[in-house]
């Protein structure tokens, strides 16, 4: 870990600006992960801005929907009663992910900037392009069995958001609010937030440098309501996925009136699965109909040399989880 | 049992072997007492030393650039192979590796040569911890790198035929009767390939050196150790001292598993630090320095034959292993023993095949040989019982080995029939549906499996000092060390029980080499050698006392022969007439005696008996140790439940039930059957070190993505023991457990995965992507 100064912001503006006058600084929250990335001597960052007295608050209802803080804990909102209540796949997602002390620590907002559990990502020993771009990428020959098959490139195959929150929020239509250097906010849909690896997978959202997430709104919606998050791994806690699927399904009288799908775990990014929903909305909400949702989801894989059982089990756990919403 | 020793049947004031003490040492652990290694940090001077490590798995330092890093504040020294202090000895020569006691045949910082990533190159010192890791970050190391070779799958490593493995222990080769013809004209043949992953000890507390040189030919170093005369050997032989001027303290040990069983190049580059700066040096590894410095379970391949009459009576058993080991040592765990002793088979095979790669060597890990054995025998006996419609138990119950099949010898004893029973009981086997793949909970897949488990009891010897006090308390010292799982409680129950004293009136100490010397805590033979020379050592003490009471005139027992007198509830009485006698403390009192010391050598095959005849243990039963085969039997019993669509295998019940001698403790014995069992259920499921094969760098290594089980992995767990009664091991007729609760649970695990799906996996770990990509069988 390399020496840095720490400041603490006590506003945004405070905040931006600090980064404005050095841009190698980095933001810090709960610093669940970007601690972890600088004792790996993975970043290096001169001086650390705490956030961590940004107004960035608040889980409440909007017209929007439900607004959570970019400060909130994980936690604290995966156990949030409007949460509980009206977008069960997010609070299930939060509180199925790391370890309760992690989750105390952990901000929403640090959360949707989590990066990869790649292991060529997380040793600086080995090549990685999206560490040091043009340097090359040994999972495709190598270990490969926990990355993704979808959305990836001959660049990167890393599940480059290895979580489990944006999953269930891309999957719910949530937007994120941002605010940049210039004090100026916009608002950029989760599904729209994440860039797919290319040629360039270093650049992994389009947040700009130095601007902040604010907050993330989550619109309520019935099938937001009947959601779940489900995931599958080798070990029952404490582990990133190797497959989950956040749903959301509106059925009335047996046929299903809006669907959302996104899967987390085989994506290069959160992966919402629209092929899926469209085949899902309007149909009998039936196994058939889950299993041929499942197939779309997965049209367009690209399994490696030791993930190709990503493929069945992605659409085992989209099946399951939907049959779990549909009743 | 037959016949309970009659020290202990007789001493129901005293009578704490056995019973459920909590840890005498719990308090100072929980509250942070306890110092552990690491933790010795009011040494004058004391700074921090951290190992820089090699990117690449092969090649050639070019240079190592330290200038950046020589400049921070606060750091002292780097040392590299250019200028670390020079040993008398290095291991890099067979002759001196073996004199060293070296699990290794090379050390790093001694050659510019890489022949393993994450080979130490440099050690960095400085004041404060933090600064000496950027330091360490600082230091440029310039390697020619070359291709390395990976693992025994590499083409580029070759394989050849051993004449022995692990350390010349364990033949390459070995045959019993005609077995290829055995098999070649059996019924019933199976022929299966079983893999076993890299499996990485990673006990919570990282191996640690604290080395503090008090003057230029006296050394003490805290080590984590699990011998500290073992390392007290290997660093006084490498330095070129006597082993008097090396004192090796280890008061606790966060577990060890195996890798703390030898000492390992960071133990000696940390002397040599200290040695270097002048100051006292504190080096700990970190959790990915763990994995490539303290050895590891190696990547495997086995192929077993079995041979079978129709009515499942084995007939041959053909064994082959291919492993990976280092470029310098013939290491692999000898998985051959237990597969040649667990079931009576009349001919048997075995051959060893390794291949050089590019890694560190592989060592002992919670029962080497015997867990990845009984894997293979446990899950092909398992289908031997399904092709020929036999209950899993009765096969095993068919082919009992009432001796020891490899040797012809008489068990010391064997108890296997009622672990089975009692087992069979506890978890309900009889109530087994004996189809597979047949039994559903909702879409849940429900399977029983069982396994047997079996470790040798390992002939050993250790001495021990017991000083008794006239005011009835005790010290009780020996150089055995305590890997967590209770022997600061065990031994202070034995003492208490030997002296007829309380177990809060007994001090124990152990893990330094000033006390007398016990074996390595590894092999499950510290509770066996260590308790019986604290018992020898306490029947020592009686015998001085006796003496003095019969050339006390004012003694009843004045003038009575010592061989006459015995000890009876705390008091030496006469044999013939009982009510003659008198306590300790009076007579101690009487002669003004302030304390007693008695020292005793407890060994294996010293004898049971023997051992209770008050003194030292006479000849009697030496001949029993070579006249017998000693082992501890056990059975596990495991149900799991299977997600047949995600693959996911989670374990829902669990019962073993073992026989390993006498137990000193129910509550440490039955915490210590369960961690094994849980290590078991990760070797099972979930625990592998994944390495590169071009780079021949591991990509996991890290607690967050090595999975071992979480509390949420694991089922309420029943564990008990068979009383068992050996009269031929050691004076306390104690086997040892930390081994056997291992041996046999990844085929428990995977006869039960088997049974639930009909999918026989036979490689571990067993994990979502293996049970949905492997077919159903057809049974």
């Amino acid at each position: 870990m390399n020496n840095f100064s720490y400041t603490q912001a006590g506003s945004a503006k405070e905040a931006t600006a600090i980064r404005k006058a050095n841009p190698q600084a980095a933001y810090i929250a709960g610093g669940t992960t970007l601690l972890d990335l600088m004792k790996a001597n993975l970043e290096e960052h001169p001086q650390l801005v705490d956030i961590n007295m940004l107004p960035f608050r608040g889980i409440e209802q909007t017209p929007d929907g439900l607004r959570i803080g970019a400060m909130e804990r994980m936690s604290d909102v995966g156990e949030n009663p409007l949460v509980l209540q009206q977008y069960p796949a997010i609070s299930e997602s939060l509180l199925l992910a790391a370890s309760p002390q992690l989750r105390n620590m952990a901000s929403i907002g640090g959360n949707i900037l989590q990066r990869t559990r790649c292991g060529y990502f997380r040793d600086a020993a080995f090549p990685c392009n999206k560490r040091v771009p043009g340097s090359g990428c040994p999972a495709l020959q190598g270990d490969n069995h926990n990355l993704a098959i979808l959305g990836t490139s001959d660049a990167c195959i890393a599940t480059s958001y290895p979580g489990d929150l944006s999953v269930a929020l891309a999957a719910l239509d949530a937007v994120l609010t941002l605010e940049n250097q210039k004090g100026k906010q916009r608002r950029v849909p989760v599904t729209e937030f994440y860039l797919l690896p290319g040629k360039t997978p270093q650049k992994e959202t389009m947040l700009e440098p130095g601007e902040l997430i604010v907050a993330v709104t989550i619109p309520a919606a019935v099938h937001a309501r009947r959601s779940t998050y489900l995931k599958v791994r080798e070990r029952a806690s404490y582990a990133y996925a190797l497959a989950s699927a956040a749903v959301g399904l509106d059925v009335q009288g047996g046929t299903i009136r809006s669907a959302r799908v996104a899967l987390g775990g085989v994506g290069a990014q959160p992966w919402r699965s629209r092929e899926a929903e469209k085949i899902l909305t309007g149909a009998p909400a039936t196994e058939a109909t889950f299993r041929a949702a499942a197939a779309a989801a997965l049209r367009g894989a690209q399994p490696r040399s030791e993930n190709r059982y990503k493929v069945e089990l992605a659409q085992n756990t989209l099946v399951q989880a939907l049959q779990k919403v549909a009743g | 049992m037959d016949t309970e020793p009659k020290f202990f049947e007789t001493n129901p004031q005293s009578g704490s072997v056995g019973q459920p003490l909590d840890r005498v040492d719990g308090r100072a652990k929980v509250t942070g007492q306890a110092r552990y290694s690491a933790e010795f940090n009011n040494l004058p001077g004391l700074v921090h030393a951290v190992l820089k490590t090699s990117d690449v798995a092969k090649g050639r330092i070019q240079s190592i650039d330290t200038s950046a890093a020589l400049k921070e504040p606060g750091v002292l020294a780097i040392l590299t192979h250019q200028n670390l202090p020079k040993l008398a000895k290095t291991p890099n020569d067979a002759q001196s590796k073996k004199a060293i006691g070296a699990p290794m045949g090379f050390l790093p910082l001694t050659s510019d040569q890489i022949h393993y990533a994450g080979q130490a190159v440099a050690v960095v010192v400085a004041d404060t911890l933090e600064r000496a890791q950027h330091a360490a970050a600082l230091v440029r190391v310039n390697i020619a790198a070359e291709k390395p070779a990976a693992s025994y799958e590499d083409p580029k490593a070759e394989l050849f035929d051993p004449q022995k493995v692990q350390d010349g222990k364990t033949p390459g080769h070995t045959v019993r009767g005609n077995p290829k013809a055995a098999f070649a004209a059996s019924p019933v043949q199976l022929t299966h390939t079983y893999v076993h992953a890299i499996n990485h000890h990673n006990p919570m507390e990282p191996g640690a050196t604290t080395a503090h040189w008090e003057a230029a030919d006296r050394l003490t170093v805290y080590e984590a150790t699990q011998g500290v005369t073992r390392t007290q050997k290997a660093l006084s032989t490498m330095l070129g001292l006597a082993a008097e001027q090396v004192r090796v303290v280890t008061k606790y040990i966060g577990g060890g598993f195996g890798c703390k069983g030898s000492s390992w190049p960071h133990t000696v580059l940390t002397v040599q630090t200290a040695k270097a700066v002048g100051r006292p040096v504190k080096l700990s590894l970190t959790r990915p320095q763990m994995f490539t410095s303290m050895g590891h379970r190696e990547d495997q391949t086995q192929t077993l034959k079995i041979g079978a009459t129709k009515d499942g009576k084995l007939t041959a058993l053909i064994h082959e292993k291919t492993s990976t080991t280092s470029p310098w040592d013939d290491y692999a765990e000898p998985n051959s023993r237990i597969i040649n002793l667990l079931y009576a088979c009349p001919t048997f095979e075995s051959s060893y095949q390794l291949a050089r790669a590019n890694v560190m060597t592989s060592t002992f890990m919670r029962a080497p040989g015997e867990a990845p054995g009984s894997f293979a025998i446990e899950c092909s006996m398992d289908d031997l019982a399904y092709q020929l419609g036999i209950d899993p138990l009765e096969i095993r119950l068919r082919n009992y080995a009432e001796k020891d099949p490899s040797n012809g010898k008489p068990w010391s004893s064997k108890s296997l029939k009622q672990c089975y029973a009692r087992g069979a009981e506890l978890f309900g086997w009889s109530k087994r549906n004996p189809k597979a793949g047949a039994t559903h909970d909702g879409r849940l897949l429900v399977g029983w499996g069982m396994a047997t488990a079996s470790y040798p009891v390992h002939n050993n010897q250790g001495t021990a000092r017991v000083r008794l006090y006239a005011d009835g308390h005790a010290l009780v010292q020996t150089g055995a060390t305590d890997l967590g799982t209770g022997t600061y409680t065990v031994m202070t129950q034995v003492a208490a029980d030997a002296l007829w004293i309380t177990p809060d009136k007994v001090r124990f100490e152990l893990g330094d080499t000033k006390l007398p010397t016990a074996p390595n805590s590894g092999g499950s033979v510290a509770a066996g050698t260590v308790s019986s020379s604290i018992y020898m050592a306490a029947q020592d003490v009686w015998q001085k006392l006796i003496k003095q009471a019969t050339q006390d005139k004012k003694s009843p027992l004045f003038r009575a022969k010592p061989a006459d007198v015995v000890v009876e509830k705390g008091r030496m009485v006469l044999k013939s007439d009982k009510t003659k006698g008198e306590d300790f403390a009076t007579l101690m009192k009487r002669n003004e005696m302030s304390d007693v010391e008695g020292s005793g050598n407890g060994k294996y095959g010293a004898g049971y008996e023997s051992g209770l005849a008050a003194g030292p243990a006479d000849s009697g039963h030496q001949d029993d140790m070579a006249g017998h085969s000693m082992h501890s039997f056990g059975a596990h019993f495991c149900e799991v439940k299977v997600d047949p669509d995600l693959g996911t295998v989670r374990v829902t019940r669990w019962v073993s039930v073992h026989a390993a001698g006498r137990i000193l403790n129910a509550k440490t014995a039955r915490s210590q059957i369960i961690g094994g069992s849980i290590f078991g259920i990760g070797c099972a499921l979930m625990e592998a070190t994944k390495r590169d094969q071009n780079f021949a760098r591991y990509t996991n290594a890290t607690l967050a993505d090595y999975h071992i089980p979480v509390s949420a992995d694991i089922p309420e767990m029943t564990v008990e023991f068979v009383n068992e009664h050996d009269p031929y091991i050691n004076a306390m007729g104690v086997k040892g457990i930390g081994e056997i609760s291992m041996v046999g649970v990844a085929a428990a695990v995977a006869n039960a995965v088997f049974h639930a799906t009909g999918k026989r996996i036979r490689s571990l770990p067993i994990t979502p992507d293996k049970v949905l990509e492997t077919k159903m069988v057809q049974v």
